[in-house]
């Protein structure tokens, strides 16, 4: 086979997989998972009820999906999104989890400390702080963020 | 090509070549296969379902309608399984092991409240709702006695029989064949010679074939609520048109879950709501109608039949004041791929704990079913001792009688019969063991043994005058 032969064998031997790959990822949206847009963590429809209680919420003025559920600590944000991302999607894609979907411990500790990001001026004096978490405030104000009483 | 000089290395590079090959070829699998993935999940968002059949008013058969909604169907022909809990449909429930076991056997003082009646006779456990007809056409409550047509208003797709009775009118065909006979009405054929009645109720008695909707079919549910809304103040009321989402999941339900009397000399079925839904309400609907179900067959009282009035109760309970319908607990949402859909295996929460309750109660499976056995079983105690107190009553009235007590004499233990009977049966015949109102069916049984004590006192008295 000549130099050139060789060439074009190993274009398409990346090429093909890298052309299905980047289809497939703008296919399913894959840039939406970069921005902070509410509608990219619907995109699957599982989390649509999560969603759908979110505009209904008080927190809908403020606070959007990832105010509450990822870190605010630049390196913890994205390990944090690596993270959702590969669980989510290979839980979707296997179609192996558990319903009702619940929050992780991990993610939990994630929202408790955002809790405290926008509202630890008011709430410092019943004794809770981000390291110490004497308080849970998801102990009490679970649907804080989902439904009409959030 | 001469890459490397040896003959030894060139194989050595070909074997790189060939592997590197299947590698990609193997990640160019993987990554379509995750597009195709996306693509079907996608499609199922896009399309919640495809028409291969044109279903309408006509189309009673669930299998037909079963090609368009397949999940749906699926779980409606699950109904045929049995299912068993700690009160609830024990025995065997599959139609080749035979119909469901015998209440009268386990209660035996079923037989004693329901003396002279229909229902001594025969009263079983409950199947699903694959077996409502064929359960009905087998019951010695029908083959041994004479019943209407009416019951076939809650048993079977009926919707095709009252529209050729009435000539295209449901109300008045439904009205016309309550006062048949059941067997005549059951058998009933249209033009061509097909049988009206084939299916136990189904797909078209809660769904309109055109647009899936919700809606209320039953003639008896849509004049009953009427009357509790206007009792409420709002007139000309019809739920097909006022009734929000939520409130008709649960009329779907309470079409038939319901307390329901055969009106007149027609037999016409009535949902006797017109003073409201307590066990009180409903009761002084009959004594102002002056109907009674039967003579009771020890005493020679005028006595009332309680049937199922599970609506009534869940009315008076905890959860309908939270707005929770239904299918929320009994026919809760399942997700099959992108689609949310409900579970039309319709059964116990209980079964189903995970996605009843644990939608709403974030507490561990066990716990919850622990709350629910503590509820159950405080609840069957107190209902065992209400029936030890009717019968107890009832053993003082035959005494009296045969002692010679008069009609005249036992007059005060006759009405209290009639309505510490009333109160037993309305909770026993609820099929929720306590659940749907807890505190609502304490009252009641706590007023029903307080009756039946003072009947029974009222017959010991009437004795010993004589």
């Amino acid at each position: 086979m000549s130099r050139v032969g060789l060439a074009i064998a190993f274009a398409c031997l990346l090429g093909i997989p890298a052309g299905v790959g980047a289809f497939t990822f703008v296919y399913a949206k894959g840039f939406s998972y970069l921005s902070t847009d509410p509608r990219a963590c619907v995109n699957c429809h599982v989390m649509n009820q999560q969603f759908d209680a979110w505009i209904k919420s008080g927190h809908r003025h403020t606070a959007t999906c990832v105010e509450c559920h990822l870190p605010h600590d630049g390196i913890g944000k994205w390990v944090a999104k690596a993270d959702h991302g590969f669980r989510h999607s290979a839980a979707f894609t296997l179609q192996n989890f558990k319903e009702p979907i619940e929050i992780t411990r991990r993610d939990r500790d994630i929202v408790r400390v955002n809790c405290l990001r926008c509202h630890e001026a008011f709430v410092h004096a019943v004794g809770t702080s981000p390291r110490g978490q004497e308080l849970d405030c998801l102990h009490c104000h679970a649907g804080a963020g989902h439904g009409a009483g959030g | 090509m001469r890459i490397i000089g040896s003959a030894d290395g060139g194989a050595r590079t070909w074997l790189l070549a060939i592997l590197a090959c299947a590698g990609i070829a193997g990640v160019t699998v993987l990554l379509l296969a995750l597009l195709t993935n996306i693509f079907e999940r996608k499609q199922e968002a896009r399309q919640p379902f495809v028409r291969v059949v044109e279903v309408t008013e006509d189309t009673m058969d669930p299998k037909v309608w079963g090609q368009n909604w397949p999940y749906e169907y699926d779980t409606y022909v699950k109904t045929s399984l049995p299912t068993t809990t700690k009160f609830g449909g024990r025995g065997p429930g599959a139609s080749d092991a035979g119909p469901a076991s015998q209440k009268l056997d386990r209660e035996p003082w079923l037989k004693r409240i329901f003396a002279g009646y229909a229902f001594a006779l025969d009263y079983r456990d409950r199947r699903g709702h694959y077996y409502a007809l064929f359960d009905q056409e087998q019951t010695r409550r029908v083959t041994e006695k004479k019943q209407p047509g009416a019951c076939l208003q809650c048993h079977a797709s009926n919707l095709a029989l009252y529209r050729f009775v009435g000539k295209g009118d449901v109300k008045a065909g439904f009205e016309q064949v309550s006062g048949m006979p059941y067997q005549q009405a059951h058998d009933l054929t249209d033009a061509k010679g097909q049988r009206l009645i084939q299916h136990a109720v189904a797909c078209v008695d809660c769904h309109d074939p055109k647009t899936m909707a919700l809606r209320v079919t039953r003639p008896a549910f849509i004049a009953g609520i009427k009357a509790l809304k206007a009792k409420q103040g709002i007139a000309d009321y019809d739920p097909n048109r006022d009734a929000s989402r939520q409130e008709m999941r649960s009329f779907a339900c309470g079409q038939c879950h319901v307390e329901y009397y055969f009106k007149g000399d027609g037999k016409v079925v009535t949902y006797p709501w017109a003073n409201g839904l307590k066990v009180e309400e409903i009761e002084s609907y009959y004594d102002a109608a002056g109907f009674s179900d039967w003579v009771h067959g020890e005493t020679g009282d005028k006595v009332l039949k309680a049937q199922h009035p599970e609506f009534e109760m869940w009315s008076q309970g905890i959860h309908a004041r939270a707005g929770v319908a239904c299918p929320d607990c009994h026919m809760p949402y399942q997700r099959v791929g992108a689609l949310k859909v409900s579970d039309h295996w319709v059964r116990s929460p209980f079964l189903n704990v995970n996605r009843a309750c644990q939608p709403c109660h974030a507490v561990p499976e066990q716990e919850l079913q622990a709350r629910v056995l503590n509820i159950q079983d405080r609840h069957y105690e107190l209902l065992e001792r209400a029936a030890k107190a009717t019968t107890d009553m009832l053993d003082a009235i035959v005494a009296a009688k045969k002692a010679g007590a008069t009609e005249d004499d036992l007059k005060a233990a006759a009405a209290l019969h009639r309505k510490a009977q009333w109160r037993l049966d309305f909770v026993a015949a609820e099929n929720s063991m306590g659940f749907h109102a807890p505190q609502e069916m304490a009252r009641i049984l706590a007023e029903s043994i307080d009756l039946a004590r003072q009947g029974q006192i009222e017959a010991d008295r009437a004795a010993k005058k004589k």
